[in-house]
């Protein structure tokens, strides 16, 4: 019985439940809802939750359980030779879980019964011909001791699923059961219905929590392997990158800080420029109408995948500044460079600045303008002398949150910035970044516990620090400054 | 004397503008351009944008198919003359190719046109290499055309498709390998003899992807498909799980440290960059739970988890535009707190939390890099089956999509990528439309 089947029997029976521990509450007073200390609902509500909730729990505990007591005693069946030559135990354990479930696949389509797969030999039979018929597609031919393992881990995971199938729907029967049995007419089913939803409520708004701890453990355990098995000091000190196959890589950080450090620069300098004149335009000199239209358009900007943007940079801005300057001037011929993502990036960026900082120069109080005027300033003057030096430090909060959007971006970089990691002050070079070799080296085919892979968690975790210190930093400036004039 | 000197320091006129005047006219003249010139510059890179993507992809819509009748032989599909299945099965697509080719060839000379003295194969080579699988495919499906003369109709391979759409010209065909300047000459000729025809080509929305070989095939199925399985599972996680979370933090709890942190956390959370969301899901559903690699359920409980901080903001707003008079209302009759909240408050503020929750999906759907590293960037070219196993079945994502056809050296790829992104524009324009629609019919001004 699948999970899911198994999942909707128990909402089906907690349903069930519902209408009953209703129809029971009502029964007892004869029908007259007033005699019940709560609403008819309630009592079939808590019944409901006493038949779905411990078993839903009993189901995913099981789900996560199981695996784990399964392969234990399974990993103890394979042959000393087979975990030797494939290098550990894991891999060696994902084969046997492949063929069990081929066995399963060729069981289904060949009309075996459990003599016939038991019968089934890896040294006479073609079982990895029969596997590839059903789409298992093996490396090598089965092993003995992988087959004999494969149809325990078979027969196990089998009889675990039956016997979750039975614990789930015995703890529905006997939650709904208890929960009928106690109904009477002076429970207080909707405080406890109540503070179930409270329960669940409180829960829920624990998974915000949770997704930041997961982030944190996962981004510090993976680094934490990768620093066992290459020296802290040459990832964060040297001044190479150069991740080699076979090992011996040089994996030093400061080539893709650099080259993040200056498509962000680049970035920025496109974007708040602009960006800030643009929020002056629309909230001290544009018109109500202009206003209206020209930033809903500004911030559809915003709302743009940066995949878009990334083709882009890599079908229309990187051949332009490849053809028009990067060429004439003799600085490269590379489309793909730190100047092509970096201006795409502005272009993106321009509405993170501009809608902030348009808040922020319309909270400056009216007043400070009106005294401007009254000495005779005009308007230009009275923004640059009197409403920017007020609104400055919401405006930098404003820049360093596009500056951390501009550090974190991922796509446009990976398809306009290039590959090279170098450090070169050339904005025509192309320039790689640190999301890119994230992406790169997480994606490519070294085997997981290499230096070479896991090196992405320590970059995910030096990026995930350095946006996390500048978004701290910002929400403090923008903060304190709205306090100033609240 | 100090009558002289207020004298001589007195302006000349009232009436005439002086020179510091002016200046401070000027510049003021010169902020106001300066400002106009931002929006300008910022309006004008979204046209660009736009145009750039329209102008590269709307080709992808469009597709040249060849058109003849092909004689089906039966001394070469069916030899035995029994017509068995599993015999016809034997016959490969190398057998269908030759029977295109020589049908090809004959009607060439049928319409008189001048092969320039092209071989065979390149004659075949106009053709793309998905016609003889797409024949076997309709003989399969139908054994009794065999020994009939049937019209077909298929793709033109992606350089004549190039031709018609300009992106290839005779000159950049003589130093491609893939294509002779004589090809595209004898291409030309088949269309002025109604051969060939760029028409509108629906299969691009509907078929799966293709090899690098046959751009001309290539369809974003797959990819919409696993795009929309991801999103139903980021709208039946993040919706529930996000409005109770904005429901505890802004009615339940109680001001505290604790409280306090959560919210400070998930202001941080819709700050990380989506990477490192990818990181998270590599690292706990993949390595640790063992879900399996590109398969929807993790894209989107990814997605979920990014999605869940932009719902929470969205709701908590919505929340907290119901006036406490409501509540107070509704505890004042008797209610309990629970009932005030679920009966009268988010009833209220269900379009705020929808359109809310549109522009999370929307969000959602344009998202890329976490998905690359759960192992979406693999080839798919089968359709995952229906929920609930096709959840756990590799699949691949709209603009997961987009990045891999740009990654393919073809450059007819481009093409079908910007095509791609012209589709994932238009459901993202529908989804903030309707988000809008919502919030302007339903929203109530207290």
């Amino acid at each position: 019985m699948s999970v899911g089947i198994l999942t909707l029997i128990v909402l089906g029976l907690a349903a069930l439940g519902y209408f009953v521990g209703r129809q029971r509450a009502l029964a007892l007073v004869q029908g007259d809802a007033r005699h019940l200390h709560s609403l008819p609902n309630y009592y079939g509500w808590s019944v409901a939750l006493f038949a779905a909730v411990p078993a839903l729990l009993l189901t995913a505990a099981w789900l996560f359980v199981q695996p784990v007591l399964i392969e234990t005693r399974v990993s103890a069946m394979l042959s000393e030779t087979v975990i030797a030559e494939a290098g550990s135990t894991g891999l060696v354990m994902s084969d046997v879980r492949r063929v069990a479930d081929g066995l399963n696949a060729v069981a289904a389509k060949a009309g075996l019964d459990e003599a016939g797969i038991d019968a089934l030999r890896a040294d006479f039979t073609d079982l990895r011909g029969r596997l590839a018929e059903v789409g298992v597609a093996l490396g090598a031919d089965v092993d003995t001791s992988v087959l004999a393992a494969a149809k325990e881990y078979r027969i196990l995971s089998g009889e675990g699923r039956i016997a979750m199938a039975v614990a789930v729907l015995l703890l529905t029967l006997a939650g709904g059961a208890f929960a009928l049995w106690r109904i009477t007419p002076e429970q207080r089913a909707r405080n406890l219905v109540e503070q179930f939803t409270l329960a669940l409520l409180i829960g829920c708004s624990m998974i915000a929590v949770a997704t930041t701890a997961g982030i944190i453990v996962s981004l510090v355990f993976e680094s934490v392997h990768f620093f066992n098995i290459y020296p802290a000091s040459d990832f964060l000190f040297s001044t190479e990158w150069n991740p080699q196959f076979r090992g011996g890589s040089s994996l030093g950080l400061w080539p893709l800080v650099w080259g993040t450090m200056y498509v962000s620069l680049i970035a920025l300098i496109v974007a708040a420029p602009i960006g800030l004149m643009a929020a002056i335009y629309l909230s001290e000199y544009a018109s109500a109408n202009m206003r209206a239209t020209a930033k809903p358009l500004l911030e559809i900007l915003a709302g743009i995948p940066s995949i878009v943007y990334g083709l882009f940079a890599l079908i229309t801005v990187g051949p332009i500044l490849r053809d028009w300057f990067a060429e004439p001037m003799g600085l490269g011929n590379s489309s793909s460079s730190v100047m092509t993502a970096g201006v795409v990036m502005g272009i993106m960026l321009i509405p993170y600045v501009s809608s902030l900082s348009d808040d922020i120069i319309n909270a400056v109080p009216q007043a400070m303008r009106d005294g401007s005027f009254g000495l005779g300033a005009t308007q230009s003057e009275t923004v640059k002398r009197v409403v920017l030096p007020a609104a400055l430090p919401g405006i930098v909060g404003a820049v360093l949150l596009a500056a951390s959007r501009a550090i974190g971006e991922t796509m446009i970089v990976v398809m306009g910035a290039g590959a090279a990691a170098q450090l070169s002050l050339n904005p025509f070079d192309a320039m790689t970044t640190v999301t890119v070799k994230i992406v790169s080296q997480l994606t490519g085919d070294t085997e997981f516990a290499s230096p070479e892979t896991l090196v992405a968690f320590a970059l995910g975790l030096t990026l995930f620090c350095i946006t996390l210190a500048l978004n701290i930093l910002a929400l403090i400036i923008v903060r304190k400054y709205r306090e100033q004039y609240e | 004397m100090t009558d002289a000197s207020l004298h001589s320091a007195a302006p000349k006129s009232l009436t005439a503008i002086d020179s510091r005047t002016r200046r401070r006219k000027a510049a003021e003249t010169r902020f106001r351009l300066l400002g106009l010139g931002a929006v300008s510059l910022g309006l004008v890179a979204l046209v660009f944008l736009l145009i750039s993507i329209l102008g590269n992809g709307l080709g992808a819509f469009k597709q040249t198919r060849v058109e003849f009748p092909v004689f089906l032989d039966a001394a070469v599909l069916d030899k035995s003359g029994t017509g068995d299945p599993a015999a016809l099965k034997k016959i490969t697509t190398i057998a269908y190719g030759k029977l295109i080719q020589k049908a090809l060839e004959a009607e060439l000379t049928a319409k008189g046109i001048d092969t320039l003295g092209l071989s065979s194969k390149d004659i075949l080579g106009l053709m793309s290499k998905e016609a003889p699988a797409e024949l076997r495919d309709r003989v399969l499906a139908d054994p009794a055309l065999i020994g009939q003369t049937v019209p077909f109709s298929s793709f033109a391979t992606s350089r004549v498709d190039g031709f018609f759409k300009g992106r290839v010209t005779l000159e950049t065909a003589a130093r491609d390998a893939n294509i002779s300047p004589e090809q595209l000459k004898v291409a030309q000729a088949m269309k002025d003899a109604g051969m060939i025809a760029t028409k509108l080509n629906l299969a691009f929305l509907t078929a799966s992807d293709s090899s690098e070989l046959r751009p001309e095939a290539a369809g974003l199925g797959v990819a919409a498909l696993g795009s929309a399985y991801m999103m139903l599972i980021v709208l039946v996680l993040s919706l529930p799980i996000g409005v109770a979370t904005s429901i505890y933090l802004e009615e339940m709890a109680p001001k505290n440290k604790w409280t306090d942190m959560i919210e400070v956390n998930i202001a941080n959370l819709a700050a990380v960059p989506s990477i490192v969301y990818g990181i998270l899901a590599l690292a706990l559903f993949i390595n640790f739970m063992g879900l399996p690699q590109s398969a929807s359920i993790v894209g989107g409980l990814v997605l979920t988890l990014m999605t869940l901080p932009t719902i929470i903001i969205a709701t908590r707003a919505a929340l907290k535009a119901v006036p406490p008079s409501i509540r107070d209302a509704a505890l004042g009759v008797g209610a309990s707190k629970m009932q005030s909240i679920f009966h009268h408050v988010l009833p209220l503020a269900m379009p705020g939390i929808l359109t809310g929750t549109i522009l999370g999906l929307a969000r959602a759907l344009g998202e890329s890099a976490p998905l690359l590293l759960i192992g979406m960037v693999a080839f798919v070219k089968d359709f995952p089956a229906a929920p609930p196993e096709g959840l756990l079945q590799p699949a691949t994502a709209l603009p997961v999509q987009v990045y891999q056809w740009t990654q393919r050296s073809d450059p007819a790829f481009v093409e079908r990528a910007s095509g791609a992104i012209i589709v994932l524009l238009v459901f993202l324009l529908i989804m903030n439309a309707v988000a809008i629609i919502l919030r302007r019919r339903f929203e109530r001004r207290w």
